[in-house]
């Protein structure tokens, strides 16, 4: 009988090793996965990090706490506000400040209004991955608004600072409620469209089913957060278990599926879209009055000690461990990054599927390199 | 010398009377084959240029874009340019290539879809050749350009086109009995290979309404199987470029690229006029029984106008299939061929020739 | 389970740990030779369950080397810290934990990479983000860099 063992007898095997990266169009970025290939069949993938690492851990130890702020923007710049707010956390957790309900009710929009869009881009290069690529121009259309949204506010579109140790930049632009509020009207309206391009098509589903499959024991030893996690059933939205800022004053339920493939994955983050408007819709109303800064010291110097904040970025827990020993720049930080967590996985995840299927469970992580790098 | 723009055949006849009159009859066909053949590659760059910004404007319609829009009016010269950029591109020499088969790769392709592009009837009397065996005949050809993606992929020295090509052999080799099998069944119900006599006999209705179920069928599978046999739409695999980077042609630059892409869209032109001709008619007006005087408005528009509204509306439906579906991969495409649609066409031959042997059809 | 039961339990696996009930966190310093032992039961035990390992930190503390831990439970959502601390600067070793959490695979070769932290019982320790060429450890206090860090 022929059997994979005696069919190749006699003749020398070499491993075929497939080098897709650091310049290649799926992996989003400077990533590199050296892929040991046996015909279409992955064997094995061996990630290789680093083509756009900055040191900025380092950085950051010859930086004073609010210069630091612009740095957490260039990590995930995708989810930058989200980021921001984790480190800005941190630091007012260590100074015992309690930020003003104003304060946390902009920060918690903002955040929000970041996580569509990081899922809105998301949802685009996940179709591009696939081969649809048509996807990316209705995706782009909508971020495109909420793009606005920031430039009017916050005064800037992708890496955006807008949060400060002690509260935020400036206020909100006198527009901000109205066009927030047209832009939720808006994206009810057109996220059925994702559907119907996306969600429905047979050849999406046939790609995305049962391709990719993590277990939630897996996804936890991995440390596998976010939508990726959730896809596995593991309950770890950091907004349900540590409430920050202005989540504890509003109803949402925490995205789960139990499936853990890429359709999981992709469907869990289609739904989390949604409950990030109801959230939003829950607070944009009700913004209270009073300062959108507190009143902060001319030099922020930290008491000694460590202090960890945990947040949900648009891709997982995102961490802040700061170790301070009361100087005006911290002692050590280290930023916990959601990416580099989930990118651990992708060998189990992808090992003996097809090369499209590791395109498109890496899509479903939804990786980007600068937060794996840092 | 009459001319008339319904019909080509006296036209044709008597030019060829004219050229033999005057010469030998070897100075005669050699100097016809040459106005046949800077006619058609006249006709082969036009309809490249023109499919090429066709495709641009369709698929920013889809995607909620202008397209070209710049370079003259309606962005209309804008694929010159990209020609003559293309054109002044540096053909860069990749080390350790195979230097012949690499520069021959592009030629073959190029040559595979010329060479069926001979057969296709585009009006009454408008032919290069009008084989016997026509139908035969394009299948044959074109099925070589598959021999020059091979070479390219092999021949760059590139893991990436490698795969590609190889995507491209197992793709093109299995969808091709599609393609043949969907084609045979329409012959049974013609009865003929000829292009002429299948539109001739197509006077007083498509076959695609004449024929029954089965005839939709063969439509229907032809043209997800010639959207798959150009490398096309949710079946790129070959080219895959969120995956193999570009494929087979992740190598080439300049013109020799342009050959590719060139090759790209007249096979797609080509696999449309085959199912224009084949099932819509060809250049056959559209006649409806019984209706003379729509028939007769109808017979007004010259049938080369016929001839290319079909095959555009055929190009149109596969840029949709293009520019909205995901791609499928290598394994799902392998199984819809070989447990799906070549099963079908089998029953559907059989019900052909069940159907023409009763004489059912009408 | 509630920090004082935390400590008690620590305490039975390793007597003589060093804990510290901070602002946020229980955080227990144990010697290099304990650290595995300890993780593998606090993760084992019905009790504690530490099963999501969601921080790993490389540190130098300028006397000592070492790595801080941040360990919290799905099941009962409490936390602690575990730090463990090599004075050897020189050619530091510590026990892997990659066998118990999966994620530590990555994160200690990224402190391998800035640290110089060796760990055994790693399947794969290789620097993951520099060039195998690099000389030192960036993350290092001591480390120095005299083109690419300016000192004010």
């Amino acid at each position: 009988m022929i059997t994979e063992e005696n069919i190749n007898v006699g003749i020398k095997e070499e491993e075929f090793i497939l080098n897709m990266g650091p310049q290649h169009p799926s992996t989003h970025g400077v990533l590199r996965l050296v892929c040991s290939i046996k015909g279409e069949i992955v064997k094995n993938i061996e990630p290789h990090c680093g083509y756009i690492h900055r040191g900025i851990e380092k950085m950051t130890e010859k930086l004073t706490y609010p210069q630091i702020v612009h740095l957490t923007d260039r990590l995930d710049y995708l989810s930058a506000l989200i980021n921001n707010e984790a480190y800005c956390l941190c630091v007012e957790k260590a100074l015992e400040i309690e930020v003003s309900d104003r304060i946390k009710y902009i920060r918690t929009i903002m955040s929000e209004l970041t996580r569509i869009a990081s899922h809105q881009l998301w949802w685009c290069s996940f179709g591009m991955d696939l081969g649809g690529l048509t996807c990316f121009f209705y995706g782009l259309r909508d971020r495109e608004k909420i793009l606005d949204i920031f430039e009017e506010t916050c005064g800037s579109r992708l890496i955006i600072s807008y949060n400060t140790p002690g509260g935020l930049m400036a206020d909100i632009h006198p527009n901000f409620q109205k066009k927030v509020k047209e832009f939720i009207k808006y994206f009810r309206k057109t996220l059925p469209e994702y559907d119907q391009l996306l969600t429905g098509n047979v050849i999406m589903q046939e790609r995305c089913k049962g391709v990719g499959y993590i277990s939630k024991e897996d996804a936890i030893s991995y440390g596998v957060t976010g939508p990726s996690g959730r896809g596995s059933c593991f309950s770890c939205d950091v907004r349900k278990k540590e409430p920050y800022s202005a989540y504890k004053f509003v109803n949402f339920n925490e995205v789960l599926r139990c499936e853990g493939d890429t359709f999981a994955r992709y469907m869990v983050r289609m739904d989390e879209m949604r409950e990030s408007m109801n959230i939003i819709e829950q607070l944009i109303d009700n913004i209270p009055e009073g300062p959108y800064a507190e009143k902060m010291k001319g030099v922020i110097k930290l008491p000694e000690g460590e202090y960890y904040q945990r947040v949900e970025a648009a891709r997982g827990e995102f961490g802040v461990y700061i170790v301070s020993k009361g100087e005006k720049n911290p002692y050590r930080v280290k930023f916990r990054s959601p990416n580099f967590s989930n990118l651990s996985a992708l060998n189990t995840m992808a090992k003996n599927q097809k090369i499209a299927d590791l395109i498109a469970i890496g899509g479903s992580l939804d990786y980007v390199i600068p937060d794996i790098d840092r | 010398m009459e001319f008339s723009i319904y019909d080509f055949t006296s036209f044709t006849k008597s030019l060829d009377k004219l050229l033999n009159e005057n010469m030998s009859s070897f100075w005669a066909t050699s100097i016809e084959m040459l106005l046949i053949g800077v006619g058609i590659l006249a006709f082969y760059a036009l309809v490249g240029l023109f499919l090429v910004y066709a495709e641009r404007k369709v698929c920013a319609f889809i995607q909620n874009r202008v397209g070209p829009n710049r370079v003259g009016p309606y962005g209309i010269i804008q694929t010159i340019a990209d020609l003559f950029k293309l054109l002044m591109k540096e053909l860069i020499p990749i080390k350790n290539a195979d230097k012949l088969l690499f520069n021959i790769a592009p030629f073959i392709v190029i040559i595979a879809s010329f060479l069926a592009i001979a057969a296709i009837p585009f009006a009454k009397g408008l032919h290069a050749i009008d084989f016997n065996i026509g139908i035969f005949y394009v299948i044959a050809v074109s099925s070589m350009g598959v021999i020059g993606v091979l070479l390219a992929g092999w021949s760059s020295n590139n893991k990436y086109s490698l795969i590609g090509a190889m995507r491209s052999g197992a793709q093109i080799v299995s969808y091709e009995l599609s393609v043949g099998l969907s084609l045979i069944t329409m012959v049974i119900f013609a009865g003929s290979m000829q292009f002429s006599v299948i539109v001739e006999a197509q006077r007083d209705g498509w076959f695609l309404f004449r024929g029954h179920i089965p005839a939709i069928i063969a439509f229907v599978v032809y043209l997800i199987a010639c959207t798959a046999e150009t490398n096309r739409g949710p079946f790129d695999l070959a080219e895959a470029e969120s995956e193999l980077t570009a494929g087979y042609h992740v190598e080439y630059s300049g013109i020799k690229f342009a050959f590719f892409f060139l090759a790209e869209y007249m096979n797609m032109f080509i696999v449309a006029s085959i199912a224009a001709t084949v099932f819509l008619g060809g250049w056959m007006p559209l006649h409806v029984g019984g209706f003379s005087g729509f028939n007769h408005v109808m017979d007004f528009i010259p049938p080369f106008f016929w001839y290319i509204g079909k095959t555009f509306f055929i190009i149109f439906i596969m840029m949709l299939f293009k520019w909205t579906f995901p791609r499928l991969r290598i394994d799902q495409l392998l199984t819809l061929e070989w447990k799906y649609l070549l099963p079908i066409n089998l029953v559907n031959v059989v019900l052909m020739a069940l159907i023409v042997l009763n004489g059912w059809h009408f | 389970m509630d920090n004082a039961g935390l400590k008690e339990k620590v305490l039975q696996i390793v007597p003589g740990a060093e804990i510290i009930e901070d602002k946020q966190y229980l955080t227990v310093t144990v010697a290099p030779n304990k650290l595995h032992t300890l993780a593998e039961k606090l993760k084992e035990d019905a009790e504690t369950l530490f099963d999501y390992l969601f921080c790993l930190t490389g540190m130098d503390w300028t006397d000592s080397l070492g790595v801080v831990y941040h360990l919290t439970s799905t099941k009962y959502n409490h936390y602690i810290v575990l730090k463990v601390k090599t004075t050897n600067r020189t050619a530091p070793v510590l026990d892997s934990v990659c066998d118990i959490w999966k994620t530590a695979e990555f994160h200690e070769r990224e402190v391998y990479d800035f640290f110089g932290i060796d760990f055994k019982n790693h399947p794969d320790m290789r620097r993951i983000f520099l060039d195998d060429s690099w000389e030192g450890y960036p993350l290092r206090k001591d480390y120095v860099d005299e083109v690419n860090i300016i000192e004010r």
